[in-house]
């Protein structure tokens, strides 16, 4: 029997639910594992004080994203979050660009923490005395019930998150107040910093790892069509979220570097678990282990969140094909993009190593970042203050954009440093892409329609 | 068959529940596009904020 009569309305969009909590539980949720795994090869670059050099400065970049980010996307609310702005305001190859850009960053970053949830769960095993543990059966299972909560609906899978977020964020504070930092009782931060042992390089390099303080809060754009109120959630949201990631990061650093020597954090695992055995109390060891656990599982639903709008959103303006722009009439969610990714983000969990999931998912950010600058400074050119609404408006315009560009340069070259090979393979990916997009694919694209923001002509159009 | 231990039971457990909530969402997929027209699946437009006019009262995924 049809289900027609059960719709009683002609049109199914995605379902306007979110508040600025969710907002704030999407970006900062995908972000905290950085704190609690990854940011430390920083300090493995470069020391201690490298990777708070690092930590500021990719603090300073993220700060400009996020600024630039709430300006645009108040304006912009659309799913696809930076792929729609750039449709709107570059042209259709940057939106195809910037939409992939999205689609493996999330989808590698997802990749990645199932692949880390699977290895602790097994670590735990293997600590448990279990003999032959093994991580595939939980990095699967990761993914695919991160995706079925994605499936059955945003605001459920946004609650989830914004619990996970809050009680890992909360085990940052209460470590950061446990170890006592304002005496020298437990931490011992004038015995363990050395200066920079690389040197200015050794900084340099730092800014890769950087990056994972705050990777991935620009992701809050993506709920713009699933918020109640674009112009005021998504830069409340934003704002507030790179503020906690601020503090969270640099919590993270104190209590770190004045508990371990540099050369242990520098390839430590799980660095804030290993504080809280540092410390001796048991309670704080399980604390932070739960946020260890809950964080990772927080960033790969919101990644999963994040990937599947972008997905959703290109194949609803024919960018890839149509069927992956529906909607499920009932839980409301683009159920095709959710579902075809999942495959997509085993397939990358279970064959390739962490560190190139990772680096994909950097180099595709960084990428999304060098565009966001240019963006801003043509949005700003076309549509100037005053021609159209605009739910927040980012002080200091053009600095930002510029220190955006700048910093962007600068983790370029800490990036090719590391993983040059990657960084020109990735390029090469996105040409490619870029040729098909342009030769095969956009003859598809339904061009009047995907324009949809009521906006008069731009200047000098 | 040799005995299982907990963390072995735990492991299949991670599987059985991957391959049912992975089958759960292909045969709803399945479903939901044969009981719905491609039209009414595709309809949704980017940039429209009038819920008012959008929304199918019965199917607000609980949040009316």
């Amino acid at each position: 029997m049809s289900q027609h009569t059960a719709v009683h309305g002609e049109k199914v969009s995605l379902l306007r639910v979110l508040g600025p909590g969710h907002v704030w539980a999407l970006g900062v949720g995908i972000v905290l594992v950085g704190e609690y795994m990854g940011w430390n090869f920083a300090v493995g670059k470069g020391g201690a004080l490298a990777a708070l050099i690092a930590c500021w400065t990719a603090g300073m970049l993220y700060t400009c994203v996020a600024m630039i980010d709430s300006e645009v996307t108040s304006t912009v609310a659309a799913a696809g979050g930076q792929y729609a702005q750039a449709k709107h305001i570059v042209g259709p190859l940057m939106a195809f660009n910037v939409g992939l850009f999205l689609v493996f960053a999330y989808t590698m970053l997802e990749a990645a923490n199932a692949i880390t949830l699977g290895y602790l769960v097994q670590t735990v095993g293997s600590m448990a005395g279990f003999a032959e543990t093994h991580d595939k059966p939980f990095i699967v299972l990761t993914i695919i019930f991160l995706a079925f909560l994605n499936y059955r609906g945003v605001y459920a899978t946004l609650t989830f998150n914004l619990v996970l977020t809050a009680i890992a964020f909360a085990a940052i504070v209460v470590l950061f107040a446990a170890v006592r930092p304002w005496t020298d009782e437990v931490l011992k931060p004038h015995e363990l910093l050395n200066g920079l042992p690389y040197g200015w390089l050794g900084v340099l390099a730092a800014m890769h790892f950087g990056m994972w303080y705050y990777l991935g809060i620009e992701g809050t754009t993506q709920a713009a069509e699933e918020v109640r109120s674009p112009a005021r959630a998504l830069p409340l949201g934003t704002m507030s979220g790179i503020i906690t990631l601020l503090i969270a990061a640099t919590m993270t650093w104190y209590v770190c570097v004045g508990l371990m020597p540099w050369e242990y954090l520098g390839q430590a695992v799980t660095p804030l678990f290993d504080a809280a055995r540092l410390t001796g109390s048991t309670s704080l060891m399980v604390l932070l282990f739960v946020g260890t656990i809950f964080s990772t599982l927080a960033s790969a639903n919101g990644c999963i969140n994040d990937a599947s709008r972008a997905w959703f959103s290109m194949g609803r303006d024919r960018y890839l094909p149509q069927v992956f722009g529906a909607v499920h009439p009932k839980y409301r969610t683009p159920f095709r993009a959710i579902v075809f990714l999942v495959p997509v983000a085993v397939v990358f969990a279970y064959y390739a190593p962490l560190d190139q999931v990772i680096t994909f998912s950097i180099l595709s950010g960084l990428l999304e970042y060098t565009f966001m600058a240019f963006n801003v400074i043509m949005f700003r050119r076309m549509w100037p203050l005053g021609t159209i609404n605009r739910g927040y408006v980012h002080p200091f315009h053009p600095v930002p954009a510029i220190v955006l560009l700048l910093l962007c340069a600068t983790t370029y070259f800490a990036v090719f440093l590391g993983y040059g090979t990657q960084l020109v393979a990735m390029m090469v990916f996105y040409i490619i892409a870029s040729a098909w997009f342009a030769f095969h694919r956009y003859k598809f694209v339904k061009r009047g329609a995907q324009f949809t923001m009521p906006w008069p002509r731009p200047v000098g159009h | 068959m040799e005995n299982l231990n907990n963390f072995q039971l735990l492991e299949y457990a991670a599987w059985g529940i991957s391959a049912v909530l992975g089958l759960w969402m292909l045969f709803d997929m399945i479903r939901t596009n044969r009981a719905y027209t491609e039209n009414m699946l595709l309809s949704s437009k980017e940039g429209e904020i009038e819920d008012v006019l959008v929304i199918d009262p019965p199917h607000q995924g609980g949040h009316l």
